[in-house]
């Protein structure tokens, strides 16, 4: 079967982790993002958790809720999330959510 | 206006027709000659609204959606039908970051983003019966 989500890459490194995101975020693929950041978080407990969108091609409102619930994760753990490459409609629909107030995006 | 070209698919409310939904009213639109920008705007737009229909208005259960989509020579007419469970109050869930499923991260940013990507947005629904979210996008051309 064709799959049409790329897998994520994560990197680990000190106390930062860097998570590739690539493909479509919506409903369908949000769930499995989310068990693969939030193991990655819980084993490496990072004081940065830094998510790429160079290579996302689309994202709706369920990233949005992709994004929040991982700052809740990290600020519950004591750190801080960082969005990074955001460009395009993309960074309309992080804006809508008023994602500044919650992440630094770069 | 006269009617250029129009288009209906109907699905189920499997989560692999959100993609088939967006990616469908694209190619539809393609022929008006869009922006980038406004081709995104539109699918994000309407994979939302499916998403409603699979999420709250079917509650994961299956369950048929409707699609059509009208073009004219500088507008689309977007209508997102469903026989769902209803929205007993609609000017609630269309405030912004309200959900009723807040255990499974949605945001409830769903009908802030069709209203932002869109020109025009019309959400009809009744409780046990079904709703309708209509989204009109004119195309800059």
């Amino acid at each position: 079967m064709l799959n049409l989500t790329e897998p994520i890459i994560i990197e680990a490194e000190n106390d930062t982790v860097e998570v590739f995101l690539s493909g479509d975020i919506d409903h369908k693929n949000a769930a499995g993002l989310r068990n693969d950041i939030d193991y990655a978080v819980e084993r490496h407990k990072p004081k940065v958790l830094n998510l790429n969108f160079a290579k996302v091609e689309f994202m709706d409102s369920s990233g949005i809720g992709l994004i929040m619930g991982r700052y809740k994760k990290l600020s519950a753990l004591g750190g801080r999330l960082v969005l990074t490459e955001t460009s395009g409609t993309i960074k309309k629909v992080m804006k809508i959510a008023g994602i500044e107030k919650l992440a630094e995006i770069i | 206006m006269k009617n250029k070209n129009e288009m209906k698919l109907i699905f189920p409310s499997n989560p692999e027709n959100e993609r088939l939904a967006r990616i469908a009213v694209s190619a539809f639109i393609s022929e008006l000659g869009p922006t980038i920008a406004e081709i995104a705007e539109i699918k994000t737009a309407v994979s939302e609204a499916v998403t409603n229909c699979i999420v709250h208005a079917y509650r994961e259960k299956p369950g048929m959606i409707t699609l059509t989509v009208k073009a004219t020579s500088s507008k689309v007419h977007i209508r997102i039908t469903d026989r769902g469970c209803g929205i007993d109050d609609v000017k609630r869930a269309m405030e912004p970051l309200y959900t009723s499923r807040p255990e499974e991260e949605r945001a409830g940013l769903g009908f802030a983003v069709m209203e932002s990507f869109t020109d025009r947005m019309t959400v009809k629904s009744a409780p046990k019966k079904g709703t309708t979210v209509t989204l009109i996008k004119n195309i800059c051309c």
